[in-house]
């Protein structure tokens, strides 16, 4: 078959995806050519990566056919996708950390005779060769850095023949060197006749690689167009789309009062690589800080860190301010300290059941990791956790076969959020911070906890929310926060900021021109 | 991935709680089956494996006498895994409990060569006692504290302690502390537990020890912290616990009853300290742990159980001349076959058909 | 000064001959351990291949009388003592990888279980015998005897040193080589390398996680057998001796760490082991008492554990999903 560039390699048709009550991908449509960068754009939670591992063979769609070179075809594994040469470059790499480069690729592959690594190391090279992929094929994994590490993922994908390469958020994790080299080598791979997907949320990256865009939002598909005929302005408003009135409640508060103060907070992750970069802002009782920002931007590790659950650079503080005006710094203490110091500083972190909740107990148990330390002498506290247990049930309406039995990881996502940010609100806490505090719950729930929130603002707490939905932001938050790549980009008046303003801090530090610094 | 398409004849999925009447129901029909195919083994050597089973029921519980040495054995199984328990409820694989035994009689074989004869009955017991906690718990600290420091593999480094604590006693047997013919001399009435109902009074410490467990585990903040983070050290850190610092802690809890262990075995049951004094309670009270799921009361039956095949097989011995070591093998089938029906109870098998792919499908 | 020369050599022979159930036991080990499975049974595994080992040669001998070649029996009592320790990994890998037991839990049972079947086994087939379980002279020659003519043996000094070891050590060389290479040098040994690494990569990249998990198991088992066998048939003269054969099992467990996962340092590890072994009796030192010798092979195991979680060197690390268990479902 003779493949022509600028032909549709794959068709998707009117792809709708469900998981439970929730719409992934609503009647999907989109064409990935042959020759060209099709970037994938939307926000957090707008259906691209779910869209996408339909290709991978990781879901199957409910909805809607998927077509090759115009037959429709069916992809139910990995493995089928790989039959007709998809091959997809996941966020997570799935890599054996003591193997070399060559030995990853490799690993799976079955052929005749024995095992030729130094036959295997060259044909691998010539793919290296002729894409311009730079990397020294007998290095060890555990040796890589994130950038090469990726090569050999991607490199693994073309070795195994894949003309159809999607890459899910490549650049999140480079240097905006090594984003160069990799946009380098996807060009070499273009005018090689393959057909590219970028997944992201970078608008800069999106014009520099793309020849198309696609912009997807919640789950919907908005259209697709020439990069060469559009702005970043223009794309920004297809992502975000026109503000959603959602009518959410923000009464203002009496006073504010300043309750932390963040001064150049720098914090590195294991590899060095710097996710908090200087960050300095305050926080008052009776508002709600919002933080946005694309996904890994520092958000994780800024509630951590204030947490004293990351490590922090020199330099770095952060001042509590209590309510009798007592100041403490909080740098390099443990949550151990922190509790014994009396600081009512209260998380609801991201991943629920890895930190915050545990699994496998029932809700008082549950209750009971903030409040065993108040038994008596050695013995656990097992009243306090009770009555509050059953408050939080009967308040916050959570739905429980059993309150001492039933183990945490049985409840739906909602029931559990209400036990976390309940049991968390419970002690009327100075700073309350929540991250991704609604996702995967429902609109109900997803309004309680916003209500809690702004109960817990006008009580006078300060409230930082981390989130991820414009929309809810701008109606939930009195300020915006907004991080780009572990920097502040901007702080601004929630009341008066439009999407499109935050949508471009997002992707671009100080989005241009000064933000607003209001309090 | 639910719709993998070529679905497996069987998938697995979790079962959500089953009946308490349906598990207990795997559990006995997996003694059971165990038992049936220690019959086979019976038959092997030519003998009526229900006369063979009668002798050993004869022989370990058909009287008072019996009784009494069957209990002595399940005393020390009882002992150590209770020790083990909250290790394993933290994730942590002590398997040095033989050599946290032979540490804790270690120490309280060096009091007892110290003081006997200078000190009355009682104190000088306790102060034994005191020695066996001590060591046993040292030697259960050093691996927590690699473990903690520098994340060094508890498995196989509790697994090598044993050996150097045993090594060592043997040293003393045969060398500095040896009496005549590579034994030591017995201990002095002083320096041996006195005997309640015909058995010496280990089975009250190891049942007060049983009631002390239960409470730790449910009703103390320590238990409570072993318990968080044998489900998420992550969550454990958020909560303000100091992980690496309760790894400790508990390793020398556990290493500690396993000390109070060898102490009842040395000063109740031998009276004497020799290098197999553990003699495989270390390895056999681990499975005894994980058998009960940890519960200290479900432990006093599972160690009664594998003491009345051990002792039953004796009596086969003399008996009917069938190899002791048939109580390892039978003890062994039990093992497995209830470690296998665990499996039956968490996980429910659905075979391939149209049913359940629409029930799939409907989700 | 000659005097010192042969006795260092006959250390060194005899040290290899305590050194070689070890190597079997290790090499075992650590194939089962490349897949990612911790079995801890070795102790018994060890045992029960020493019984029908043993076993399958008394046997032999029985049914061909004097017409026993010595060759076919030393065929007979690997395959025996294989087939046992294949059985017992068996369930091991059954338990642990099919229905999802804990592997330390497993490995333990089924040491208890092992070394009851050994020496079940081991003392029923002396009562049957009427007491004595042995084969004839004739025979015992060809398991602790060198295979090599005189001609070589005798040649000063390296004469002993290179020929002068039973056919066991010979073979176990051949496998270690040979599992090195294996292991190193073919798509399979990789592909099970990465499955005892990252059982989630492997399986992505379509390798079947669990056939690797078993075959490695069963066949290391079988190895591991092997050694019991060859501790019962060369160092116990073909009788049974429960009290010789305990704690060898548990040696190779040791030893699988010291040579960090790595089958050719099983050679001169194995050496060294045997020789810590039996030291006390060649070379006993005054200051040095029996039992301290004893226990050197695992002080220095707990000194090397120590040493690669502290210098974490990558390359030195127990394979990395090591005695975790790996259900697709959980990815």
């Amino acid at each position: 078959m003779v493949r022509l560039e600028g032909q549709n390699a794959i068709e998707l048709r009117n792809i709708t995806k469900r998981f439970g009550s929730v719409v992934a991908n609503d009647r999907i449509c989109l064409s990935l050519k042959r020759g060209q960068i099709l970037s994938l754009l939307g926000e957090n939670g707008s259906g691209k990566t779910t869209l996408m591992n339909m290709l991978a063979g990781i879901y199957l769609p409910d909805e809607g056919e998927i077509l090759a070179d115009g037959k429709p075809i069916t992809i139910r594994s990995p493995k089928d996708a790989f039959d007709h040469k998809i091959g997809m470059i996941h966020q997570h790499y799935k890599l054996v950390e003591v193997f070399t480069a060559t030995q990853n690729i490799i690993l799976g592959l079955k052929a005749k005779g024995g095992l030729n690594l130094a036959e295997a190391n060259r044909k691998v090279q010539e793919i290296c060769d002729r894409y311009g992929f730079e990397i020294d094929l007998k290095k060890k994994v555990y040796d890589m850095s994130v950038s090469e590490k990726q090569t050999v993922e991607i490199v693994k994908v073309l070795y195994r023949g894949a003309d159809i390469l999607i890459l899910d958020e490549p650049t999140a994790v480079l240097t905006p060197q090594e984003t160069d080299k990799l946009f380098a080598v996807m060009r070499n791979m273009k005018a090689d006749g393959k057909a590219l997907v970028i997944i992201t949320h970078k608008l800069n990256e999106v014009m520099a690689i793309s020849d198309e865009v696609a912009v997807l939002r919640k789950g919907k598909y908005i259209g697709t167009v020439k990069t060469a005929e559009t702005s970043p302005q223009a794309l920004t408003d297809m992502m975000v789309g026109h503000a959603v009135t959602l009518n959410i409640d923000r009464p203002q508060a009496d006073e504010l009062k300043k309750r932390l103060k963040i001064g150049n907070l720098t914090v590195k992750d294991k590899e060095g690589v710097k996710k908090l970069d200087d960050v300095s802002f305050e926080a008052f009782g009776g508002e709600i800080l919002g933080v946005a920002g694309v996904a890994g931007s520092g958000q994780k590790e800024l509630l951590e860190a204030i947490a004293g659950l990351q490590k922090l650079e020199h330099g770095s503080s952060i001042l509590y301010i209590a309510p009798d005006g007592r100041e403490q710094e909080l740098y390099n203490l443990t949550p151990l300290d922190i509790i014994k110091k009396g600081i009512l500083l209260s998380f609801v972190p991201e991943d629920r059941f890895g930190m915050g909740l545990v699994g496998g107990m029932n809700i008082t148990d549950n209750i009971r990791l903030r409040t065993y330390r108040d038994g008596k002498l050695m013995l656990s506290d097992f009243a306090e956790s009770k009555a509050l247990a059953e408050k939080i049930v009967t308040d916050l309406e959570v739905v429980t076969p059993d309150i001492n039995r039933t183990p945490l990881r049985r409840l739906s996502g909602g029931n559990v959020q209400k036990v976390l940010v309940g049991r968390e609100i419970s002690f009327n806490p100075t700073i309350l911070m929540t991250a991704y505090a609604v996702r995967g719950l429902d609109i109900n729930t997803s309004y309680a906890i916003y209500n809690l929130l702004t109960a817990q603002k006008m009580r006078g707490a300060a409230v930082i929310y981390v989130g991820e939905d414009l929309d809810v932001l701008l109606e939930l938050c009195d300020r915006i926060l907004v991080l780009c790549g572990g920097k502040v980009s901007g702080v601004v008046d929630a009341k008066n900021a439009t999407k499109e303003e935050i949508g471009l801090l997002m992707t671009t530090v100080g989005g241009g021109k000064e933000a607003t610094n209001e309090a | 991935m639910k719709h993998e398409a070529n679905t497996p004849l069987i998938r697995l999925a979790k079962r959500d709680a089953m009946s308490g009447g349906a598990i207990w129901a795997i559990r006995v029909g997996s003694i059971v089956l165990s038992l049936l195919i220690g019959c086979l083994v019976i038959l092997i050597t030519g003998n009526n494996p229900f006369k063979a089973y009668g002798v050993m029921i004869q022989g370990s519980l058909g009287g008072k006498v019996y009784l009494q040495q069957t209990i002595k054995i399940a005393i020390p199984l009882l002992g150590c895994a209770l020790a083990i328990a909250p290790c394993f409820k933290m994730r942590f694989w002590n398997i040095g409990a033989e050599g946290q035994i032979t540490a804790g009689a270690l120490g309280a074989t060096l009091i007892a060569r110290l003081l006997d004869g200078k000190l009355p009955s009682l104190p000088l017991l306790l102060l034994m006692c005191l020695a066996a906690i001590v060591a046993g718990g040292i030697w259960g600290l050093i691996p927590a504290f690699f473990k903690a420091k520098w994340n060094s593999n508890e498995t196989l480094f509790t697994l090598m302690m044993n050996y150097i604590i045993i090594g060592v006693v043997g040293w003393l047997q045969n060398g500095p502390w040896e009496a005549r013919q590579g034994r030591m001399a017995q201990f002095s009435k002083d320096a041996t537990l006195p005997k309640v109902l015909g058995i010496h009074c280990g089975w009250i410490i190891v049942l007060v020890l049983v009631l002390l467990m239960f409470f730790y585990m449910r009703y103390t903040k320590q238990g409570f912290e072993i318990a968080v983070i044998g489900d998420s050290k992550n969550t454990a850190s958020y909560a303000g616990m100091k992980v690496g610092y309760v790894m400790m802690r508990t390793m020398f809890l556990s290493g500690a009853i396993c000390g109070i262990t060898g102490f009842i075995i040395l000063s109740g049951a031998n009276g004497t300290l020799a290098s197999n004094i553990a003699n495989g309670v270390g390895f056999t009270a681990i499975t005894v742990a994980w058998l009960s799921q940890l519960n200290p009361f479900a432990m006093i039956v599972i160690s009664m159980m594998l003491a009345i095949l051990t002792k039953g097989a004796d009596t086969l011995q003399t008996q009917m001349n069938v190899p002791a070591s048939l109580s390892n093998i039978i003890i062994g089938l039990l093992l497995f076959c209830m470690l296998g029906c665990e499996f039956f109870i968490n996980f429910k098998m659905i075979f391939r058909s149209r049913k359940t792919e629409k029930e799939v499908d409907a989700k | 000064m000659t005097g010192f020369i042969n006795g260092l050599i006959l250390l060194i022979v005899a040290a290899i001959s305590y050194g070689t159930p070890l190597m079997f036991g290790t090499l075992g080990e650590i194939l089962t351990e490349k897949s990612g499975n911790l079995n801890l049974g070795v102790e018994g595994i060890m045992f029960m291949g020493g019984a029908f080992g043993l076993g399958g040669v008394f046997y032999y001998e029985k049914l061909v009388g004097e017409n026993a070649n010595g060759v076919v029996a030393i065929l007979v009592a690997i395959l025996a003592a294989f087939i046992a320790g294949a059985f017992a990994s068996l369930i091991f890998s059954f338990l642990t990888t099919t229905l999802r037991a804990n592997q330390n839990v497993t490995g333990l049972a089924l040491s208890i279980f092992g070394t009851g079947v050994g020496q079940f086994t081991g003392e029923l087939m002396r009562v049957k015998a009427g007491g004595y379980v042995t084969i004839s002279n004739g025979l015992k020659v060809f398991f602790s005897n060198t295979p090599f003519p005189k001609a070589l043996t005798d040649i000063p000094y390296v004469g002993q040193l290179l020929f002068g070891h039973s056919v066991f050590f010979y073979l176990g060389l051949l496998l270690a080589i040979g599992m090195h290479l294996y292991l190193n040098k073919t798509r399979s040994g990789m592909f099970l390398k990465a499955v005892g690494e990252n059982p989630a990569t492997a399986d992505a990249a379509g390798i079947n996680v669990a056939r690797n998990k078993y075959a490695a198991t069963i066949i290391g088992g079988g190895i591991s057998a092997i050694g019991g066998m060859i501790y019962i048939t060369s160092i116990a003269s073909c009788v049974w001796n429960h009290e010789g054969l305990a704690g060898v099992g548990w040696l190779a467990v040791a030893l699988v760490i010291f040579c960090l996962w790595r089958p050719l340092s099983t050679i001169w590890g194995s050496i060294l082991f045997g020789a810590l072994m039996i030291m006390y009796l060649r070379f006993p030192l005054p200051f040095i008492p029996t039992d301290i010798y004893k226990i050197l092979p695992y002080v220095v195991t707990i000194a090397v554990l120590i040493l690669t979680s502290l210098r974490n060197n990558k390359d030195k690390q127990p394979p990395a999903s090591l005695g975790l268990p790996y259900f697709r479902e959980e990815r």
